[in-house]
């Protein structure tokens, strides 16, 4: 059940991480508009398949054009909607398993092209909506479902691979404080080409990580989330790099390069394209 | 380095339809060109062969040539080609003037040298000419040309199909490399300009058919082309495509199957794959151009087709039609229609996905930026694409997604002696050859009917009805299973095919003889 639609089936369970995530895509997506002065209806929200694909019913506030596709392929869905509009503010919403594992042959052609979208990733560790299979991001040696005896697969790191694979804009956070995602969401979206929000989304029934980030200090638990010093530069590669190679989850920005999109990469070649109309396609062929 | 390769001209004074029986001249550039082709010289007809590379024993009907050697005597050895076709030149009688005029104009482009470069040419031409006169060979004469009174263009399927949908408004494509659609995906690198186009090579065929999914959703006219592997991997796109309502074309050029089968070769192998390219209940549009020219109109019919019912449609090539170069009647590109879907304005009630039963106009899709925005799902949805399970939902949309297909008309069809016992029903490129036989074998005054049809779903009223009327229907069809006769035969046509399935197109001999045996058998009471 949503605000919007009494009928609709479907709910994340209580607690689950998705939800401080939905509250700060929706503030971003206004706040995105209210800055840009442009309707509502110019935001897409492209999602992927899992508990995280949710998200494009369940967001609250104005119902954006949304798609929900096939499993692990928002990456091309959202490029294609970008670059038949480019106007269009896209962005996808996805988990760590259609993300990373089925869809991960499509993060590194997104970041070739610096394809002006943003990624809100959610990430639990965990296969949710099949009931708790190993993910890419679960820990070595995790016991899910699907891994009885543990995991023998390294997990995947997610910043580091986008890192290194040439995205450029990487930000990190969790999903407990919305208000302040909302602005780094936001700030994703503003910059010109393929960005990634890395959200850490504790699912709170097969994978609660959230005294594992946060701690709780009367247990004794010291959390792995660290707030990135104030010192930390976001353009530099080296300064990047070195924040990655800490263990723990750094919340904030890691990585922020300028540069051209490809929307404006082909806008320049556009330029320089040759121009015929239809007509002289045509007579192009013409038998002589 | 690649393969061996052959490339044949068929020359007529009536439109070409296939490429016919045999071989009246062959030119054999190594042994394993002559070895391999020998058997399709036509009786009276001559091999011309690379006597640089290999020998063949005294008295056949064959020639040796050293064209390598008599281009260098040009001055120039690049010529080697022009010596052989002046070889051919001279054995079929084909009027000199004509290939020098082709000359001077290929090689007059305002270089210094041209003059030089055209002067060797020619002499190379006349090398040719005089070794095939010393060789005492013949192969007939050429009838004079009977050019028809309108403009023609030279054009290949690929590209044909590639304007089609360029004139009926395409303005999004996206692919990837694979034989033999490459040349679509080129042809609009090089062609799909200007304002609110776009066309990128993406990194698999899994990119291309989502990247349309999001163009047609966005409000684009959004095409893809691939082949056999290409499109099995777009299956899952395609039953989103289908589900969330998203029109595109997607272009399937097929080759020998499966896996990856014969890449550069031709069958007609993938129509059960097109017709149902993914899980659960689905029938696709299809269009099964048989004709370069008919290339061109299908692809435009087919952007209008996914525009006016808002959803997927499949353009289904095959290899003997895309790289085949033909001069066809320029189209009229005032007469071709651009058709877009409905959309929807301020203040309209209706929902993207409410029921719909046929009686009023399809309601208009949403587009990004607009009023009304939805959810294009890919799960089982309501009227604003949510997702639902409940029975209602899925029953009402499975009859619209189903009842939309009844919009689609206005495809190219033939009937002729509808009346006889026997009907042949080729589809596709083995358009050609079955006319061919289907011609020869009313002058041989047996009594056999004409059916043929580009749209293969839905199919034009007139044909079902053709189809219904219990005549036996013969479907030659290049693939092993016979596909298209057990489709009729599930729609309760007594159909049955005449297979082939050696990756080469049909000849129309072969043909002529397989039905004469069907008819013979009795098969038509």
């Amino acid at each position: 059940m949503s605000k919007r639609n009494p009928e609709y089936d479907f709910a994340w369970c209580p607690g689950c991480g998705d939800f401080g995530v939905r509250r700060a895509l929706q503030v971003a997506l206004e706040g995105y508009s209210v800055e840009h002065e442009e309707p509502q209806a110019n935001n897409v929200v492209v999602a992927g398949i899992g508990c995280s694909g949710n998200m494009v019913h369940l967001v609250e506030g104005d119902q954006p054009f949304g798609i929900h596709g096939i499993h692990g392929r928002s990456l091309p869905i959202a490029f294609g909607v970008k670059q038949g509009n480019p106007k269009l503010n896209t962005v996808v919403v996805a988990g760590d398993g259609d993300f990373l594992s089925i869809g991960g042959e499509h993060i590194g052609p997104a970041a070739n092209r610096n394809v002006d979208i943003t990624a809100v990733i959610m990430d639990n560790g965990v296969y949710g909506l099949t009931k708790g299979q190993s993910s890419p991001t679960s820990a070595f040696g995790a016991i899910t479902t699907s891994t009885p005896l543990g995991k023998i697969e390294n997990p995947v790191s997610p910043l580091n691979l986008y890192m290194s694979i040439g995205v450029t804009y990487i930000a990190s956070y969790y999903s407990s404080k919305p208000r302040v995602l909302a602005k780094m969401i936001q700030d994703a979206m503003n910059h010109k080409g393929f960005s990634i929000v890395h959200v850490q989304s504790p699912c709170t029934t097969y994978n609660d990580t959230y005294d594992i980030l946060k701690g709780k200090p009367k247990e004794g638990i010291k959390g792995i989330a660290f707030e990135i010093p104030e010192d930390h530069d976001p353009t530099s590669v080296e300064d990047a790099n070195d924040l990655l190679s800490r263990p723990g989850v750094p919340l904030g920005v890691i990585f922020k390069k300028e540069g051209k999109s490809l929307e404006d990469r082909y806008q320049d070649m556009a330029a320089r394209a040759p121009k015929r109309t239809n007509d002289e396609l045509l007579d192009s062929y013409l038998l002589q | 380095m690649g393969g061996p390769a052959s490339s044949q001209v068929r020359i007529s004074t009536t439109p070409v339809l296939s490429s016919g029986d045999g071989v009246d001249v062959l030119v054999a550039l190594n042994q394993y060109a002559y070895d391999h082709h020998n058997e399709d010289l036509n009786a009276g007809g001559v091999t011309v062969y690379n006597a640089e590379e290999y020998d063949l024993p005294e008295g056949g009907n064959y020639f040796g040539i050293k064209a390598d050697e008599l281009a260098k005597s040009t001055g120039n050895a690049r010529a080697a080609n022009m010596v052989t076709i002046g070889a051919v030149a001279q054995l079929i009688d084909f009027k000199l003037e004509e290939i020098d005029g082709f000359i001077t104009q290929r090689f007059t482009r305002g270089r210094p040298g041209d003059d030089e470069i055209i002067e060797a040419n020619i002499k190379a031409v006349r090398l040719g000419v005089e070794i095939a006169k010393t060789a005492g060979f013949t192969v007939g004469q050429l009838e004079a040309p009977n050019p028809p009174d309108y403009q023609q263009i030279v054009i290949t399927g690929n590209a044909a199909l590639s304007m089609g949908a360029t004139a009926a408004g395409l303005n999004f494509y996206a692919g990837y490399p694979i034989s033999p659609a490459t040349t679509v995906l080129v042809w609009m690198e090089n062609n799909l300009w200007g304002e609110g186009r776009f066309v990128h090579q993406v990194a698999s065929e899994i990119e291309a058919i989502n990247a349309i999914i999001g163009a047609g959703f966005s409000g684009k006219k959004a095409m893809t082309a691939t082949a056999g592997p290409g499109f099995s991997l777009m299956s899952e796109g395609l039953g989103l495509a289908w589900m969330a309502e998203i029109p595109l074309v997607v272009t399937n050029v097929q080759r020998g199957g499966p896996a990856t089968g014969l890449p550069t070769k031709s069958e007609q192998s993938d129509l059960y794959t097109c017709l149902h390219p993914a899980h659960g209940d689905i029938k696709m549009p299809l269009l099964a151009p048989g004709t370069i020219e008919e290339c061109f109109y299908a692809g435009a019919l087919a952007i209008n087709w996914a525009e006016r019912y808002q959803g997927p449609v499949i353009l289904v090539s095959e290899f003997g039609l895309a790289e085949r170069g033909e001069n066809i009647r320029r189209p009229d590109l005032s007469k071709v229609s651009q058709e877009s879907r409905a959309t929807v304005s301020e203040g309209d009630t209706g929902k993207r996905y409410d029921s719909w039963d046929g009686s009023t106009p399809l309601p208009g899709m949403p587009v990004p930026g607009g009023p009304g925005a939805y959810v294009a799902n890919g799960s089982e949805h309501d009227e604003i694409g949510d997702t639902t399970h409940l029975p209602r939902h899925h029953v009402r949309l499975m009859e619209r997604r189903f009842k939309k297909l009844d919009l689609l008309i206005g495809a190219h069809y033939e009937i002729e002696n509808a009346d006889a016992d026997m009907i042949i029903m080729p589809w596709g490129s083995s358009k050609g050859p079955a006319r061919e036989a289907y011609d020869r074998l009313i002058e041989q005054g047996e009594n056999v009917g004409w059916l043929y049809s580009v749209a293969l779903n839905p199919l034009p009223e007139e044909v079902m009805t053709v189809l219904k009327s219990g005549k036996k229907v013969i479907v030659p069809e290049l693939n092993y299973l016979g596909q298209w006769s057990s489709l009729l035969r599930m729609e309760g046509v007594n159909a049955e095919s005449i297979t082939q399935y050696t990756g080469l197109p049909f000849r129309p001999a072969d043909l002529v003889t397989r039905i004469s045996e069907r008819i013979g058998a009795g098969v038509t009471a």
